[in-house]
């Protein structure tokens, strides 16, 4: 018979299953859309929404009376124009207006004086009457005690586009650890292929450690990929050194390939653990701050969110990317990132179904 | 080792037991019994077939012995290895095929090849092995776009490439098209000739006679009887059936027919009447003469070769294909 005279080298198992892996992973159209893809384009459409735009003209309507005109007048003076945009309608038709949003202030003349209705839950209707009671002051010859100045800032770094790049790498590193493994390794069960092969003399560290290699490798792609993004379409400035984001980020795609493994380790089918992914998820879409800051929820709310793996992570990607902080300023957060990894893996391997 | 001295027409040889296993009991949660007390010994160079229905406990027994289940009770060897204390040794020397693996899609026949080779420290050369199960020409292709048939020998070229002295398969050639199942059996026919030992579970009779050196016959997680195909058959009494259906008699009555000359066994089967018979010549005539002593008419006579399936449904009252 054909005997092969050399023996398998010790290595070349893991190669192989490491290289089957990412194989898989690129040979499917929709993984490299979900994984590369979508968050550069969840990045483009929010970036492009919320970007930051010239302060917005303050749209305001005068009630028609006779006092009208000299509201119009005060309000049409170049001083003023550039701030305020006013229009006049009667009374009925001017609250319709504003009721439906086109108008962000009602202004109503009356001997003497003006009466302003405004939305105190709306910003724009607060900013409206500030700025218009401010101009019809100003042109009326109302004179300032204190001379000030003001100065623009809106310089890369504090934009919203900064705040969430590194948001949306956390929850990418999240998505892609959790789905990449847990998902994976369920599929890989219900085809009866982990069995298959462990019914060899396959090493089983072999596969796991193949399994968390193919997420490193997929992890720097998708931090070159959405700060290279960021960088050339936003401008966006990364002030931490690449080793101290690369840490980060390896520590967050071990992280949530521990969990991802913790939620595969016993479901036998697709659905279920589907359905653990995103229960395990969903939470910390909400909470951790990929989005908007997690300083909007309550206080007493705050060590909760704190202790979550993916608040840890994009804490330490933000202080990092945008503020350039050092790892030794960041123990706690990858001290958090590091319990939950080694906990959900060391419970995993305890109940791991291999058949 | 454990070794055994077996006579055979004066002559002792040596014997190796490849497989051997003790009292074997699986007891599922919910207290489902698969397997309740099964005795087995495989002797190297053979070909062994489980041949049992569906559900019949043939997957829970082959996956004990493969080391994939944990028995119940009872002991299992491996060439002299145990599972507990043995088990990469053991897995080194094993090529498995389980039911119903569905191999990576998108991987190639031979990237699938080369994985499972280099689980093994000296593999068989991956191009002899798509040779021989005639996976050359695929051998760029995505195991997605194989056939049935080809993803069947693909399964079993991944449990040849390990250079195995033991060739565990389950139910190889379910649901292949009758070409693919010659093709398989020729490969498997091969490897026992070059001195591999075969461990098979089938419901297919047919399988069972033209492949198995020896099989169990399990039911109900019992094995009911073992042998040789012709042994089986042997001890069925007659090796011929005799199939026949005529007027002016009641089919469930038997008794007239158990007298007649050579036959060692009747049973009724839809409506007609079948007779385990030793010698044909013998009975056919005194067949015809009863008939027309009773004033009937013949309506249909079938006479074959006794099968596996008839020892099946003479032990058990059901066919081996019976939900």
């Amino acid at each position: 018979m054909d005997h092969h005279q050399i023996e398998t080298p010790r290595w070349k198992s893991y190669q192989l299953l490491l290289m089957a892996r990412l194989k898989e992973m690129y040979r499917e159209p929709e993984v490299i859309f979900w994984v590369f893809i979508f968050p550069i384009l969840l990045a483009l459409g929010l970036g492009i929404a919320f970007r930051n735009k010239p302060a917005d003209v303050s749209r305001v309507v005068v009630v028609a009376g006779p006092e009208a005109a000299q509201a119009m007048d005060l309000l049409h003076q170049p001083a003023v124009a550039a701030a305020v945009h006013a229009d006049q309608l009667p009374a009925a038709e001017a609250l319709n207006q504003f009721r439906l949003g086109k108008y962000d202030l009602v202004v109503t003349p009356h001997a003497g004086g003006f009466e302003y209705l405004y939305d105190p839950a709306r910003p724009e209707s607060v900013l409206a009457r500030s700025t218009t009671d401010d101009a019809l002051q100003v042109a009326a010859g109302r004179k300032d005690r204190i001379p000030t100045s003001a100065r623009i800032s809106s310089e890369p770094g504090a934009r919203y586009i900064d705040f969430l790049i590194p948001g949306l790498l956390g929850m990418n590193l999240m998505n892609s650890g959790m789905w990449g493994i847990g998902f994976a390794l369920v599929d890989l069960r219900q085809r009866k292929l982990l069995k298959r092969f462990v019914a060899s003399p396959m090493r089983r560290g072999d596969f796991l450690l193949a399994l968390a290699s193919s997420r490193l490798v997929l992890m720097l792609i998708e931090l070159v990929l959405l700060l290279g993004f960021g960088a050339l379409v936003f401008h966006m400035r990364v002030v931490g050194t690449w080793f101290s984001i690369l840490v980060i980020s390896s520590l967050g795609a071990l992280c949530f390939g521990g969990i991802g493994l913790l939620t595969a380790s016993r479901a036998q089918k697709i659905e279920t653990v589907s359905g653990l992914i995103n229960l395990v998820m969903m939470p910390m879409w909400i909470l951790s701050g990929v989005f908007f800051s997690y300083e909007r929820f309550p206080a007493i709310l705050h060590p909760l969110i704190k202790a979550l793996p993916l608040t840890a992570l994009n804490d330490a990607l933000r202080a990092a990317i945008l503020e350039g902080a050092p790892l030794t300023h960041q123990g706690g957060r990858l001290l958090v990132m590091c319990l939950w990894g080694v906990i959900s893996y060391l419970l995993a391997v305890r109940w791991f179904r291999w058949t | 080792m454990s070794s055994h001295a077996h006579r055979i027409s004066g002559m002792i040889l040596p014997m190796t037991v490849a497989v051997q296993c003790r009292a074997l009991r699986k007891t599922y949660e919910g207290n489902v019994e698969a397997v309740r007390g099964l005795d087995l010994e495989i002797i190297a160079g053979e070909c062994f077939g489980l041949l049992g229905p569906n559900g019949a406990g043939k997957t829970t027994t082959i996956e004990i012995l493969e080391g994939l289940l944990e028995p119940t009770s009872g002991e299992v060897e491996i060439l002299g290895n145990n599972w507990k204390t043995q088990n990469r040794k053991i897995r080194e020397l094993l090529g498995v095929s389980l039911q119903e693996t569905r191999l990576a899609e998108k991987l190639t026949v031979r990237e699938t090849l080369e994985l499972f080779a280099s689980f093994y420290l000296r593999p068989r050369s991956i191009e002899a092995v798509m040779a021989q199960l005639a996976l050359t020409e695929k051998s760029e292709a995505f195991v997605g776009q194989l056939s049935g048939g080809q993803k069947q020998r693909l399964a079993v070229a991944t449990a040849l490439v390990a250079d195995p002295k033991i060739l565990f398969l389950d139910e190889p050639t379910t649901g292949l098209d009758p070409q693919s199942r010659r093709q398989l059996w020729e490969v498997i026919r091969e490897f026992q000739k070059n001195g591999g030992t075969i461990v098979l579970t089938t419901h297919y009779m047919d399988e069972a006679e033209r492949l198995c050196d020896r099989l169990a016959v399990i039911d109900h997680g019992l094995t009911i009887a073992s042998g040789s195909p012709a042994e089986l058959i042997e001890r069925l009494g007659g090796h011929h059936m005799v199939e026949f259906d005529a007027t002016g008699m009641v089919a469930s009555d038997l008794d007239p027919w158990r007298a007649l000359p050579s036959v060692e066994a009747v049973h009724e089967e839809d409506g007609r009447v079948v007779l385990s018979v030793r010698e044909p010549h013998e009975t056919i005539p005194a067949l015809l003469a009863a008939i027309e002593v009773r004033g009937g008419r013949l309506l249909h006579l079938t006479t074959r070769q006794a099968s596996l399936e008839d020892v099946f449904v003479h032990l058990t009252g059901r066919h081996l294909r019976e939900e």
